[in-house]
């Protein structure tokens, strides 16, 4: 069972902060992986939120390659990250060459494009990039988006901060998600590693997601091309949050209907209930049955946790006005913001979803029998 | 026995028959209670004469003989009334000195079953005991990760959909637009499947009705019933239980008269209405109600004359393709009850149901698909028909549903599948693998015989007279004296006990896997199989 941590919070914190909560919950996971996800960034990339950002892992001939394509579109570099590593990893952490957080500046041809096409284009690229990558393995791409920062590895998550020197000044950011692996259903592979990221909307998931094939199916046939990969079973919460706010247009609220839709009798009386039936129906191959406890974060920089129907994995809530964090154990809560009013900590049940917003003064809670804010 | 008997090439002996009868001189009490209850009179009460002979060891001793007489049973050897091993006989003896005992090489009746130039009509079974379903496994079992869930004590919603399902951004358009929805009926995946109206006897009948009865009112299980061709009866028309039949139209619309003309006085809508395509054991085949069975009651619900046979056509005659058939129909079916009653077409499996299924991705009014495999049983199908015809329903199902995974289509059209769901009893097992392979639920119409009313038949060809309405449990026949034996309230209670077996063994195997608010519908990669072969086929595992 993998230990996850999130932490919302008004000034940039290094994503040491959330390394360490995973540190405490170490008993919680095995020590085969990490992953971090910063968004709502710091340091030098504030002043530059709208310029997409790359990440990923390269090898000395991969990051030439990478230069000549994103040249050839014209993307300028406008600034970059690059963390040399030690030549010795540490034990459990496999020998890279660059691991690579580069911002460009959109080439010119784009500047006819609205917001959402160029984001679209994003999209396509960062396929492209992996798609390169996986033919020739020098390039492993995990996001290209304004704002966003992903490094994943495989190893002990203390010892990959270390080890990638994460604890620089350069490295801020007000959202941080991180996950700490234990034991997965398939193959180990990076790509495979929490959280996910597409287009803006990034989860990460604490258990095991039984309907994998059909909901897998079921998204790769809607016809977007950014429903792909599929390492994970856990990829497609991501996806399906994805879906319920972009292409259904609803908001947080809904993504727990479409996950994990009331019971009939609960539905029955629920002051929506003719929509929220018509959304069973209609969705019912995203219905999620497996313990699962996903944490995400919101195009919006709001950070969210619910809960599958069943409750089987624990998460709690936590913090204090200006910061908020959500993890799997209370410990990790402690390490992170101990000076907080604990009895105010929310152990979000199985109609629960919590939300922290982007102002990250309080928790609201929104029960799955309350009335849903209107279609938009 | 004359010495002169005639031997024609069809004479047969008891020995060329596939059941002869055992029968004890020493245990028989000479009831005549074996003989009374056997439907089709392959034993009868005989005077057997024997000749015995008393020589005198002594040389000068007379020897004598003599005659002497005793009674017992005779089995016939005309192939019109062969035993057919159904095993009355020994449920009726009180001795237990009779019983049928199948041959022990293959029979000889086969070869003159056909007199008069008409090759045997059987009921029900294939005599195939083999089921590719019962090979599946369900490999996928949650240990660590996710552990198991607890079948007895976890919520479960086992319910499935049966009706057109609009995609997501659809259905919230019409929503907001206020537009027209396709109705939906979330009920059991587990249907009783189609069994002719006038197939099954009057209690027979009722049984299944009340039981279902009881299942939706009082134990909330959505389970439904199709009332198969032949129509319905008009109270159960009028009456608020009409809400858990599934009413079909076949091609020779019997009893569609009496449908339609209860329609205003409707209290609640059908569940659903099935056109029948296609039957699994006889496809190309049309029903037939065989002329034994349309007494007076049947005649007048079927609006038809009594004492005669009652053939449907293979396919409905007045439509030109399936393409039209299927369009005119559902959407005829539509407009009887104002688009509030799914309507969906049953054919028989076969490397041509993908056609129709693809023609019903493009009917918008299209409710679902009911494939029904090879193993569908069915009363009066040719020999060559059952033993040949037809497709297995495990390929069918999985091609069909793939199919709709490449059209992004997989949650729009359910599909639902029949043909050998329990043929060798493991119900739960081969509905959960019809369902993995992609089925949204199941129809069975065989082992709710078996398993409600006492079927005798078995895969070893073991009374298989469905048709001729000699029924020996009184399940498949129109005969009071032989429906009599049948008690619809013992029927009603069968079908719970079944129903609610099925329904934890189904969680057995559902909650190992980790599901149990929704169906896994699709989730192959829990499923297994021991053969290479079979598992590329399915795309599923091959496991040894």
């Amino acid at each position: 069972m993998c230990r996850l941590f999130a932490i919302t919070s008004k000034e940039p914190l290094s994503p040491m902060v959330a390394v360490e909560a995973l540190d405490v919950m170490r008993e919680g996971h095995d020590g085969s992986g990490v992953g971090l996800f910063l968004r709502d960034l710091g340091g030098p990339f504030e002043e530059m939120k709208d310029a997409p950002i790359l990440s990923g892992i390269f090898t000395e001939s991969g990051l030439k390659r990478l230069d000549a394509f994103m040249m050839n579109l014209g993307f300028m570099t406008k600034y970059k990250l690059t963390i040399k590593v030690p030549k010795a990893p540490p034990p459990g952490v496999p020998k890279r060459d660059i691991y690579l957080i580069r911002a460009y500046e959109y080439p010119e041809e784009w500047d006819e494009m609205t917001e959402t096409e160029k984001l679209r284009k994003l999209v396509h690229l960062r396929l492209t990039l992996r798609g390169m990558g996986e033919e020739k393995e020098d390039m492993i791409v995990f996001s290209l988006w304004p704002d966003a920062v992903m490094i994943k590895e495989i190893g002990d998550p203390m010892r990959v901060a270390n080890h990638l020197k994460l604890d620089r000044k350069e490295l801020k950011a007000r959202i941080i998600m991180a996950q700490g692996r234990q034991n997965t259903n398939y193959a180990i592979n990076l790509y495979a590693c929490h959280p996910f990221f597409l287009e803006g909307f990034s989860t990460m998931t604490n258990g095991e997601n039984t309907a994998f094939v059909p909901i897998k199916e079921y998204l790769s046939s809607r016809g977007f091309e950014g429903y792909t990969g599929y390492q994970s079973d856990s990829e497609v919460f991501t996806h399906i949050l994805h879906y319920t706010l972009k292409n259904l247009g609803f908001g947080i609220e809904g993504y727990k209907h479409v996950i994990t839709p009331l019971a009939d009798e609960d539905l029955e009386a629920h002051p929506n209930a003719a929509l929220l039936k018509a959304l069973k129906h209609s969705c019912r191959r995203m219905i999620i049955d497996g313990p699962n406890c996903v944490i995400g974060s919101l195009t919006d920089h709001s950070l969210f946790m619910v809960q599958d129907r069943k409750k089987l994995r624990p998460g709690v809530v936590g913090g204090k006005p200006g910061t908020f964090a959500f993890s799997s154990e209370i410990c990790g809560l402690d390490a992170a913001i101990p000076d907080r009013d604990k009895t105010k900590d929310f152990q979000p049940m199985y109609l629960d979803t919590a939300i922290v917003g982007p102002d990250r003064q309080e928790v609201r809670i929104c029960r799955q029998t309350d009335p849903l804010p209107p279609l938009h | 026995m004359p010495s002169n008997r005639p031997v024609t090439p069809s004479t047969l002996s008891v020995k060329d028959l596939p059941w002869q009868i055992s029968w004890q001189k020493d245990k028989c009490s000479l009831c005549g209670s074996c003989t009374a209850v056997c439907p089709v009179n392959a034993i009868e009460l005989g005077v057997f004469r024997k000749r015995y002979i008393h020589a005198d060891i002594k040389p000068a001793g007379s020897s004598s003989t003599g005659y002497d007489i005793f009674y017992g049973i005779r089995q016939k050897t005309d192939p019109a009334y062969a035993c057919i091993g159904c095993g009355m006989c020994s449920m009726v003896c009180p001795n237990d000195c009779i019983m049928p005992l199948k041959s022990d090489e293959a029979d000889k009746l086969r070869f003159h079953i056909d007199r008069g130039g008409q090759p045997r009509r059987r009921g029900g079974r294939r005599n195939n005991g083999a089921s590719l379903l019962d090979r599946i496994k369900f490999i996928r079992i949650s240990m660590l990760t996710d552990p198991a869930l607890d079948a007895g004590r976890h919520e479960f919603e086992i319910r499935t959909l049966l009706g057109r399902v609009l995609p997501p951004e659809e259905s919230l358009r019409h929503f907001k637009e206020n537009g027209w929805v396709p109705p939906i009926r979330e009920i059991y995946p587990l249907i009783i499947g189609a069994m002719s109206f006038g197939a099954l006897s009057p209690n027979m009948w009722e049984g299944l009705q009340m039981g279902v009865a009881y299942l939706n009112e009082t134990l909330g299980m959505p389970v439904r019933i199709c009332t198969g061709e032949g129509g319905c009866p008009p109270r159960l028309l009028r009456s608020r239980f009409l809400k858990y039949v599934i009413l079909q139209i076949a091609s020779g619309y019997f009893g569609w008269d009496e449908i339609i003309h209860a329609i205003p006085e409707m209290k609640v809508d059908p569940c659903a209405v099935e056109i029948k395509y296609g039957q699994g054991a006889k496809p190309g085949d049309g029903g037939l109600l065989m002329w034994y069975k349309v007494n007076k009651l049947i005649a007048a619900i079927r609006g038809v004359p009594e004492g005669v046979s009652l053939p449907s056509p293979p396919t409905h005659q007045t439509k030109y393709s399936i393409e039209e058939a299927v369009a005119k129909m559902i959407q005829s079916m539509y407009m009887a009850w104002g688009f509030r009653v799914p309507v969906y077409p049953k054919i028989s499996a076969s490397s041509t149901a993908l056609a129709v299924l693809n023609n019903l991705t493009r009917n918008p009014y299209a409710s679902g698909l009911l494939i029904d495999g090879e193993d569908g049983g069915t009363g009066a199908a040719y020999n060559v028909s059952m033993n040949h015809m037809g497709y297995p329903i495990a390929g069918n199902v999985r091609d069909c549903y793939l199919n709709l995974v490449r059209l992004g289509k997989q949650n729009e059209i359910p599909i639902f599948a029949g043909g050998g769901v329990g043929k060798n009893g493991n119900l739960a097992a081969n509905a959960a693998a019809l369902i993995m392979l992609g089925a949204s639920g199941v129809v069975t119409g065989k082992y709710v015989m078996q398993a409600a009313a006492g079927c005798l038949g078995s895969e070893g060809d073991r009374c298989n007279i469905c048709n001729i309405g000699l029924c020996p449990k009184g399940i498949t026949s129109q005969d009071p004296r032989l429906y009599r034996r049948l008690d619809p309230e013992q029927v009603a209670q069968r079908v719970v006990d079944f129903y609610l077996g099925f329904d934890t063994e189904i969680r057995k195997i559902f909650a190992p896997l980790g599901r149990s608010t929704s169906l896994p519908i699709g989730m192959s990669d829990a499923l297994g199989v021991d053969d290479r072969d079979i598992a590329d086929r399915l795309q599923i595992q091959y496991v040894v």
